[in-house]
């Protein structure tokens, strides 16, 4: 069932239940997103695509990534309440990965400097789970997963030893916002690759992942689905 | 044994448990629960037993191996019925004599009596003791009353009355209008209508519906929880099938933390013997209506006690909370419509069915009813559980109950709502509690914890140590939560060792409602209040360590010193014996001094003083 809901002010009519990312393209608002992608299910990690939104006469803040839209929903994807919640999340952000490109690139779009928070042991994983849920949910081995809790959370391969389920396709690499997953050549075999997680920054992206819609990426993503459906065939 | 299949089956049962009991007979209450376990209560049975079988009394005395009593602190704890007597801090070696004296001659042993630290008064029953005085024990009544491992205990005191009356004399939708009308919120934290949760759930389209209670109780030094399930198991199972039959669900689990073994133990046995009574398990009471329930144990984190990270834990995967909606209710275990309510708030169900909507909402305020029980702890004189009614004020149960701050000291503040809660202040100790109060002063009921701290606590540090806490415990999902705690930490770790700047109040303060806003489950959503709180009622304190560099409470080790005060000193020397750095010189009956290089700030002097000279600045 099409329900109506306005993003921005500007009407749109969207199937009910569909998160408001979903209206909101077609509205054509541009929300930001980290760890959304559209081939995977929503996690809602990262809260870069807050928006705000009144239902039944309440405001409210809500990640546009999963929010189910409901008829009669008014959304807000530009307020400045949310230029400052992206703001923080990017601050935050730079101050976990102070070298990581595509995120010095979005705190430039906001204007940001510098961060003002204390700067860590450089790491280049923000930990939006994309890498593993991609693994998971379209290359279905799950050989990467995120262990830990708290500060010690991290993206590691059981026990952290080399898979032996990974099948070396380099989706996570793809994927990996930051470029924090490395694929080297297999020393033992030739032409195959094998997945390592290190600290080496790949920026394979002209636009650093920033847009949704990249064609490139779709394609990629496209063939790599027919290349596994037909691994798993065979 | 006969199955109970009709209400008269229940009330023949109940008649017949109560007609074999001598309310004459000399019953010894003996706490068996986890604190007094600790404290080798155990112990203390078996030479109760061998020393009435000694004297040929076991026929004439019924030990009663009972759950806790909430006053832990004070165990092994020992009440002997009828006269009501009190015992604490029994030992074996005690025994001897409560048999000799109190069995035998009626006399009371007063060594083993409660003694009132302020008053130095003796209490003899533990009707009369203050800890209790004020409380309104619904929930918690038969814990520490009856054996929890006894079905008979429980049907003895009124107990599947209330299934009795769901099942038979009430449709679905009236038990569910009925918890409504009541009033009762959700104990485990967040304070939703029990009643509309329900509702919900039994609106939601599936065949398939599942019911969970939360047992988790992550809270550091919160024990309520495990004190009702080891105390009153069937009390939460009854909760449970009335819950499961209100909403239409067939299947139900119990979450228990595994460092609850006691707990588990009891419930395990209730549900046995709640099968084996045609209580529990298929056409319960013959009325046709099937139910199970399955125990879960936790692995302990404390983000698997939040709904979601909860559910998908008892699905077998790492406890992680996921974004609502879909809510429970409508989506939850497996996919299908699940209730998930706290272990205190299904035992409040068997007394709302029972007594009605109309008794249970004269109990407490007008937007928070019945009974809630605390787990107060930290500087009051008297520690332990307390059930009482909603709108009670701070002061009422710090003071009356708690019986006022140890060693005579000012009260500062209590902590309430577990690592997650706010500090309250002396200017609202007459705050009525309940949700809507604590929330408005930048506290939360959480789960019912209750710390109190006086002069001796410095907030700053407070705040720093509950971040900790969480830093710790958050699962690192969501950036606002796992990143904001670590940068707010930082900063008050700064602020700690005197490296507090200007701006760091600013950002405190914005980084805290940033995670209030956008963070993905309640731990982030309210891991800031120990520092918001804390900034709101003791901003003095923060400037004073940022600017002046002085911790005026003398707990951050770099900003003060300890100074012996001549005017006071009266060269008792304690303090230069003492000190272990050997820093504090002077001669007898001459004002001793400390030499502040070689202070390491253990703050033995200053515990030891009793003239209270050695002062902090
Ligand atoms: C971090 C976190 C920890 C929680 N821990 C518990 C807990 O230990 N026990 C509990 O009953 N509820 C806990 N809750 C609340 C549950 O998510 C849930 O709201 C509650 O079990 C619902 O039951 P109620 O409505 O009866 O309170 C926790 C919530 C959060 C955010
Ligand atoms: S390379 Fe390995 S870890 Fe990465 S997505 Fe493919 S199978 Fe998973
Ligand atoms: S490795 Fe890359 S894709 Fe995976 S969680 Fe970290 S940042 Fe995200
Ligand atoms: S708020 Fe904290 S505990 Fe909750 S999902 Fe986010 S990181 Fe995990
Ligand atoms: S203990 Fe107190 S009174 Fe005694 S010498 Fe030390 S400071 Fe003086
Ligand atoms: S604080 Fe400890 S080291 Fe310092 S003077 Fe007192 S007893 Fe000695
Ligand atoms: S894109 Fe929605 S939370 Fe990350
Ligand atoms: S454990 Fe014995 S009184 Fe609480």
């Amino acid at each position: 069932m099409k329900v109506p809901l306005t993003i921005d002010g500007q009407m749109v009519q969207i199937d009910s239940g569909a998160p408001i990312i979903d209206a909101a393209k077609k509205a054509g608002a541009v929300i930001p997103t980290l760890c959304y992608h559209e081939a995977l299910k929503p996690y809602g990690s990262c809260r870069l695509c807050m928006v705000e939104i009144i239902i039944n006469k309440q405001r409210r803040l809500v990640t546009a990534c999963n929010f189910p839209v409901e008829g009669g929903m008014e959304v807000f994807t530009d307020t400045a309440k949310l230029r400052h919640i992206r703001k923080m999340i990017i601050e935050l952000l730079l101050a976990r990965c102070p070298d990581v490109s595509s995120l010095r690139a979005m705190a430039k779009q906001m204007g940001i400097k510098s961060s003002r928070f204390k700067k860590q042991d450089s790491t280049e994983c923000i930990l939006c789970g994309l890498c593993v849920r991609f693994c998971e949910e379209v290359v279905g081995v799950s050989a990467i997963g995120l262990v830990n809790r708290g500060i010690d959370r991290e993206v590691a391969t059981p026990f952290k030893v080399a898979s032996d389920v990974c099948i070396g396709c380099g989706s996570c690499t793809y994927i990996c916002p930051t470029g924090c997953i490395e694929m080297v050549p297999d020393k033992k075999i030739p032409q195959m690759r094998i997945m390592k997680m290190g600290q080496h920054s790949l920026n394979p992206c002209i636009n650093e992942f920033q847009c949704e819609t990249c064609i490139v990426e779709k394609e990629f993503f496209e063939d790599m689905r027919l290349v596994i459906a037909e691994f798993r065939n065979s | 044994m006969k199955q109970i299949k009709t209400v008269s089956d229940l009330e023949d049962l109940r008649k017949s448990i109560l007609k074999q009991r001598d309310p004459e007979k000399i019953t010894i209450r003996m706490c068996l629960s986890t604190g007094c376990r600790a404290k080798k209560s155990i112990k203390v049975i078996s030479a109760l037993e061998d020393e009435l079988n000694n004297q040929g009394l076991q026929e004439k005395v019924e030990i009663k191996r009972t759950g806790c009593h909430g006053f832990c602190e004070m165990g092994p704890i020992m009440v002997i019925e009828p006269a009501n007597i009190f015992y604490r801090q029994v030992t074996p070696e005690d025994i001897a004599d409560i048999v000799f004296e109190t069995i035998l001659k009626g006399n009371i042993v007063k060594r083993l009596l409660w003694k009132d630290a302020g008053t130095k008064e003796y209490t003899k029953t533990e009707q009369d003791l203050p800890l209790y005085k004020k409380q309104k024990k619904h929930i918690s009544y038969n814990s520490g009353k009856i054996d929890p491992t006894d079905i008979e205990d429980y049907i003895a005191a009124d107990g599947y009355l209330a299934l009795c009356k769901a099942l038979n004399a009430m449709t679905p939708a009236k038990i569910v209008e009925t918890v409504f009308a009541s009033g009762l919120r959700g104990r485990g934290g967040g304070g939703f209508s029990t009643g509309l949760k329900w509702r919900i759930c039994s609106a939601a389209p599936s065949d398939i519906k599942y019911i969970i209670a939360n047992g988790d109780e992550g809270d550091p030094g919160a024990f309520m929880d495990r004190s009702l399930m080891e105390g009153d198991p069937h009390r939460i199972i009854e909760g449970m099938i009335i819950a499961a039959f209100a909403i239409g669900a067939g299947r139900g689990f119990l979450y228990v933390r595994e460092e609850y073994p006691i707990a588990i133990e009891h419930l395990s046995i209730a549900i046995q013997k709640a099968e084996e009574y045609g209580l529990l398990g298929n056409n319960i009471m013959g009325t046709g209506f099937d139910f199970n329930i399955a125990i879960n144990k936790g692995a302990g984190a404390f983000v698997c006690g939040e709904e979601t990270a909860l559910i998908i834990s008892i699905e077998g995967k790492s406890g992680t909370p996921r974004s609502r909606p879909p809510y429970p209710a409508f989506e939850g275990l497996w996919g299908k419509p699940t209730i998930i309510n706290n272990v205190e708030t299904l035992g409040n169900i068997p007394q709302i069915i029972l007594k009605g909507a109309d008794w249970y909402s004269n109990i407490g305020t007008v937007g928070s009813k019945g009974t809630k029980i605390f787990s107060l702890v930290g500087k009051v004189r008297n520690t332990g559980l307390v059930e009482v009614e909603m709108g009670t004020t701070l002061r009422e149960i710090i003071f009356d109950i708690g019986g006022g701050i140890r060693k005579d000291k000012r009260f500062k503040a209590v902590q309430t709502g577990g690592p997650s809660g706010g500090c309250i202040p002396i200017s609202k100790i007459d705050m009525p509690v309940d949700y809507d109060s604590l929330r408005e002063a930048g506290a939360i009921m959480g789960s019912g914890g209750m710390i109190v701290m006086d002069e001796t606590s410095c907030m700053v540090d407070i705040a720093r140590y509950f971040l900790n806490f969480l830093l710790f415990e958050s699962c690192g999902k969501c950036v606002p939560c796992r990143e904001g705690l670590k940068q707010m930490h930082y900063i008050l770790t700064n602020i700690c060792e005197g490296n507090g700047e200007k701006g760091d109040i600013e950002a405190l303060t914005e980084l805290g409602h940033f995670m209030i806003s956008t963070s993905l489950c309640g731990l982030g959503a309210t891991a800031a209040n120990p520092v918001l709180s804390t900034l709101r009622y003791f901003h003095d304190e923060y400037l004073v360590h940022i600017y002046e560099k002085k911790c005026p409470a003398g707990v951050c080790k770099n900003l003060f010193e300890y100074m012996i005060d001549e005017t006071l000193c009266n060269g008792c020397t304690l303090c230069r014996i003492r000190c272990p750095e050997k820093a504090i010189s002077g001669e007898k009956k001459k004002p001793h001094r400390i030499d502040t290089a070689k202070c390491i700030k253990c703050g033995i002097c200053y515990n030891s003083c009793k003239r209270q000279a050695v002062i902090v600045i």
